[in-house]
């Protein structure tokens, strides 16, 4: 079976992001750029199910302007067979990214997806469930074990009380959380032979789809700032300051 | 302008977060209804009738839906919210199940964690990972927002609404349940919880969680953990506190052996106080929290829970 995976470009998850001056956004000027977290752990599960010979080819799509290439790579020297880019300057809601891939998977008709659960930078945790909705799909979210088994799969998934199982009958949308599993390193050898790997790339424009927003982002600012407290000596001191200065115990 | 509400319950129990959402909701402004998609769920219903201002509960009680399935949850918000300005749920593993997905069949966009309120089309949101916080405004007809309870308080209860039963609900395709482990506890639970408690990659193992557990029961606190000490094996996910686990905001929060990374403090960094017990004086946890007390857990958690 095909799997199709989308990956996002995004802010490498140690940089500490600072508010723009004008408030208009985040400045992202020279900041180290990354494959989103989940999206590489979607990376890694496409792959090691290719591995096991469940799978016979995995796609990865991105959406975004030119330097979203880079990202693609990346899940190519991981182990992906072939790269979409779906090229465009604007910045996108979930609704609309949810629609590009939904005419890529009528295109592709792969018979799974696997996105990663949440942007690190919108922290949106939307795209996955959108696209199931648009095509149709059932949906395992916040998987933390994925089992395919014939026509269906089997998923484990991170709730608040839990863990939850539930079954899919393919083709069905997957989204990953962090214990799914731990991404391997690209070897040298493996990022020199991405680079030959196939990349197509298609203007998002040509998709028939409304790129414009209805969500208009009025300002960004930085949190509040928590004040720096106090060290304590000893346990004794801590207990008073909570039951006397704070009153909290 | 009306506001629909899903109400988040476990079939047995209305959660905490539904009196909150309300109040959410009241600030929207217009009539609150709120919704109980469930089976067996009556008493959840008038349970949801008591909180203040909410002006109807709908209730769908249906086997269809007591697990909560994400693809008939859906279809049935979308066929009942409609007729609606606004639809809310928490920002829970359930809402932000099938919330995204009421959005795009209804062809709206969906605002996520909303932890502000600003009037009926402006609403706050935190990005990367609470590092920026993002004013948005939505022209979208329904406003799909899921909403993070921790941010606003309890609506109060006291009140009388209507209920009104339908009979909606169709199967989830494509989709079955096969079973769950729900984790087992006597203690409060994290979103709801006053006092919390959390342990880190610094307690070592699951075992000497039972440090923590003593103080926990002492001061009526709930337990939380660090990714790293989920990842490890030490404590069940469920306890996971932070950007991609559970939004705390307790009076107080009590981090033990926790570094304090920035995707640990999105979860904990509202708290009203915070207490960092660490033996690195250096750890970026001592940068947030009120009161810091620097050494080694092992000599500090046994006095502690004395001396509560
Ligand atoms: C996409 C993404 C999402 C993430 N989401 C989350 C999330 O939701 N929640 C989360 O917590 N993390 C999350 N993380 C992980 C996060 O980056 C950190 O790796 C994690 O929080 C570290 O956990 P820790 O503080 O327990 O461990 P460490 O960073 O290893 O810190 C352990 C601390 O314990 C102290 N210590 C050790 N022994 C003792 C002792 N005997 N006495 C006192 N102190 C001691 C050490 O000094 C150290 O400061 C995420 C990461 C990514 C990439
Ligand atoms: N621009 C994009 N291109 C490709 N995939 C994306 C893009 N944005 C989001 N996704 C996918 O959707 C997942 C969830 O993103 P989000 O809904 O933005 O939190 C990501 O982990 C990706 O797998």
């Amino acid at each position: 079976m095909k799997i199709l995976v989308p990956v996002k470009r995004a802010i490498d998850y140690n940089v500490k992001v600072r508010v723009k001056a004008d408030n208009s956004g985040v400045d992202l000027t020279n900041a180290k750029m990354a494959i989103n977290p989940f999206c590489e752990i979607a990376v890694e599960e496409a792959v090691r199910l290719k591995e096991k010979g469940i799978a016979e080819e995995v796609v990865v799509v991105s959406v975004g302007n030119k330097s979203c290439q880079e990202q693609i790579r990346t899940a190519l020297a991981l182990g992906a067979d072939r790269g979409i880019q779906i090229d465009t300057d604007e910045s996108l809601d979930s609704l609309q990214i949810a629609k590009l891939l939904a005419k890529v998977v009528e295109k592709e008709a792969p018979k799974m997806v696997i996105l990663g659960k949440q942007s690190i930078d919108s922290d949106n945790n939307q795209t996955g469930q959108m696209l199931a909705a648009l095509t149709n799909m059932p949906q395992g979210t916040f998987a933390s074990q994925v089992e395919v088994d014939g026509d269906s799969v089997k998923v484990t998934r991170e709730i608040d009380g839990g863990l939850q199982t539930i079954a899919l009958t393919l083709p069905a949308v997957v989204t990953t959380d962090l214990r799914l599993n731990e991404p391997r390193y690209a070897s040298l050898p493996n990022i020199m032979k991405a680079k030959r790997k196939p990349l197509d790339v298609m203007p998002a424009s040509d998709f028939g789809v409304e790129l414009t927003s209805n969500v208009k982002v009025i300002k960004v600012e930085a949190p509040a700032q928590r004040k720096g407290g106090v060290k304590v000596a000893d346990v004794a001191e801590l207990v008073d300051k909570l039951k006397n200065e704070a009153k909290v115990i | 302008m009306t506001v629909l509400v899903y109400a988040e319950h476990d079939n047995s129990q209305l959660k905490s977060e539904t009196a909150k959402l309300v109040h959410a909701a009241t600030k929207i402004g217009g009539d609150i209804h709120v919704l109980v998609a469930g089976s067996n769920c009556e008493g959840i219903a008038s349970e949801a009738a008591k909180i203040d201002d909410v002006a109807k509960v709908l209730l769908v009680d249906n086997e269809n839906f007591e697990h909560q399935l994400a693809e008939n949850t859906a279809d049935l918000l979308v066929e009942i919210g409609k007729d609606y300005s606004h639809i809310l749920a928490s920002a829970s593993t359930t809402g932000k199940n099938f919330m995204p997905r009421v959005a795009a069949l209804l062809d709206v966009a969906q605002l996520s964690d909303v932890i502000g309120v600003e009037s009926d089309d402006t609403f706050v949101r935190p990005i990367y990972a609470g590092n920026a916080i993002a004013t948005v405004q939505s022209s979208d007809s329904i406003k799909v927002l899921t909403v993070r309870a921790s941010a606003f308080d309890a609506q109060a209860t006291g009140n009388n609404a209507e209920i009104e039963k339908l009979d909606k609900g169709s199967e989830a395709k494509g989709v079955s349940f096969v079973g769950e482990e729900l984790t087992e506890s006597e203690r409060p639970e994290l979103g709801a919880a006053e006092i919390v408690i959390s342990g880190g990659r610094g307690m070592q193992n699951g075992e000497n969680f039972a440090l923590l557990e003593g103080i926990a029961d002492k001061l009526g606190a709930a337990i939380g953990a660090s990714r790293a000490a989920v990842d490890a094996g030490f404590v069940p996910n469920d306890m996971q506190v932070g950007q991609t686990g559970k939004i705390v905001a307790p009076q107080l929060y009590i981090a033990v052996g926790i570094s304090g990374a920035i995707q640990h403090l999105a979860g904990m960094k509202d708290s009203k106080v915070i207490v960092a017990i660490n033996k690195d004086e250096e750890a970026p946890i001592f940068q947030v929290a009120d009161y810091g007390l620097v050494g080694d857990l092992f000599d500090i958690l046994p006095e502690l829970e004395k001396s509560v």
